[in-house]
């Protein structure tokens, strides 16, 4: 059983949808004792970094994720739920965040470039072993199976996370800059863009997840 | 590289499409999913629904449609149309939509984006603004806002409401041109050019076009961040493939198709 987190930050329907199109038994839940209980955990999320830390807190859901995520948990964090993995954000000062990666989350300021980032945009894979701990590489993550280098993938959002630790890069993005699109430590995976959203390339990123074993 | 998005617009009505894709495989033509399957396959960046239900009560059916269109695609859509409240917002999102456009109830009430955008992200609300050319002189132009579906005139400058409603938290502007929509002549380039320099958010052209030199002419000249079309991809003058095979030679950057 797959727990999609429902903390009230924005539409958990696709993100289960596609989950159970490949197929997955998902449960979107917000209760700390089936956080504890899941097999896997998928965090997703969209808008702003501060609310949606009070409501993880308002749920009782902070402490329950960090314990999932240490306890090997495989944990995939999208969007939003990516950035709330690191300690904080430009978009929140003062707030922290659930501190599972080290770094913080940046927002684009590149001078005569739109914010929202949004659109299709490709990934390119880390060239540098990511996921040291795993002994993983873009190359060669389970994650990434079947999905090419300079994939297309669906991105909408104004931040972005600046990992401490350039060994958890799993791919990067340009837009102005070269930004990082997906990281990997671990069992834990995050991606900045929607798989949920990415046609049959983002739904193959989700099958991934579920076949991890 | 951020790629330039093609979105086709489908009509809906009592939770059916109307003005979707005219073709003859299609088992049902109104009916959204085979149409939104048709677009997905076809390499579409975005769909966007207009609601054209003249009924409230109707509006029912429209939540069904989401529903239901999210389940069998997974590619970002919008609906606009008739959208006055945060719980027609809320519902639409929870159906499966990705963004909304607010057009009238945005002139009406401004508060309404600020709110909106608070409450669900700036990245789900689309400012939906039609404007009509004013003042056209050698030196400068001017486009007026219209609401109702074109049919009133507000007195705001398009311009000025454009930053308005980027303050306000709008994500993203659908900019129509009264002036240009259904002429097949091609986009209105000035007012696509003056409204995305004025902002910081993307802008999607909409309006007129009538072949791929204008899907061009929209995303180089006009600055325009993606580009809204319906008859010519309902009625097969050229298909998404076309469009993209064509961008793509001018030097455009657009998604391949997967």
């Amino acid at each position: 059983m797959i727990v999609v987190i429902d903390y009230g930050m924005g539409n958990l329907h696709s993100v289960r949808k596609a989950l159970e199109v490949v197929g997955a038994k998902v449960k979107v839940n917000s209760h700390p004792e089936d956080i504890k209980k899941a097999k896997k955990i998928v965090f997703p999320g969209v808008g702003a970094f501060g609310e949606a830390m009070k409501e993880l807190k308002r749920r009782s859901l902070v402490q329950p994720i960090k314990d999932a995520v240490k306890a090997g948990t495989p944990f995939l964090g999208l969007c939003l739920g990516m950035q709330l993995l690191f300690e904080k954000s430009d978009e929140a000062p003062g707030m922290k965040g659930l501190c599972v990666l080290d770094g913080e989350v940046k927002r684009f300021k590149v001078k005569g470039l739109k914010v929202p980032h949004m659109g299709w945009n490709n990934i390119a894979y880390s060239l540098k072993p990511a996921c040291r701990q795993a002994r993983l590489t873009a190359y060669n993550s389970k994650i990434l199976k079947g999905i090419p280098n300079g994939s297309y993938m669906y991105f909408v959002h104004s931040y972005f996370v600046l990992p401490k630790d350039r060994n958890v890069i799993l791919t990067t993005t340009g837009y102005g800059i070269n930004f990082t699109s997906g990281v990997c430590k671990d069992n834990i995976y995050g991606f900045q863009f929607h798989p949920e959203k990415s046609q049959a390339l983002g739904l193959k990123i989700l099958e991934n997840f579920v076949d991890l074993k | 590289m951020l790629t330039k998005r093609i979105i086709p617009c489908l009509d809906i009505k009592d939770g059916r499409v109307v003005k979707g894709v005219n073709f003859i495989n299609l088992r049902d033509a109104g009916d959204a999913v085979e149409n939104a399957k048709f677009y997905d396959k076809e390499g579409a960046d975005e769909l966007v629904f207009l609601d054209i239900t003249a009924s409230y009560e109707k509006r029912k059916t429209t939540i069904q449609l989401v529903e239901k269109v999210a389940e069998s695609i997974f590619l970002p859509f919008t609906v606009g149309g008739g959208i006055s409240a945060i719980d027609d917002i809320r519902n639409l999102l929870n159906a499966g939509c990705d963004k909304v456009s607010i057009n009238t109830a945005a002139v009406k009430r401004p508060a309404f984006v600020r709110e909106s955008s608070k409450r669900f992200g700036s990245q789900c609300i689309v400012a939906a603004i039609d404007a009509k050319c004013k003042i056209k002189t050698k030196e400068k132009q001017k486009w007026e806002v219209y609401i109702n579906g074109g049919r009133i005139p507000t007195g705001l400058d398009a311009i000025k409401w454009a930053k308005r409603v980027e303050r306000l938290g709008a994500g993203e502007i659908l900019l129509t041109s009264m002036d240009y929509d259904g002429t097949k002549e091609g986009y209105d380039i000035g007012l696509t050019k003056a409204i995305s320099e004025s902002v910081n958010i993307p802008v999607i052209a909409s309006g007129g076009a009538g072949n791929l030199q204008h899907l061009y002419e929209t995303l180089t000249e006009g600055k325009a961040d993606a580009v809204l079309a319906a008859s010519i991809f309902h009625f097969r003058a050229y298909s998404i493939r076309d469009a993209k095979n064509y961008l793509k030679k001018k030097g455009v950057q657009i998604r391949p198709r997967t």
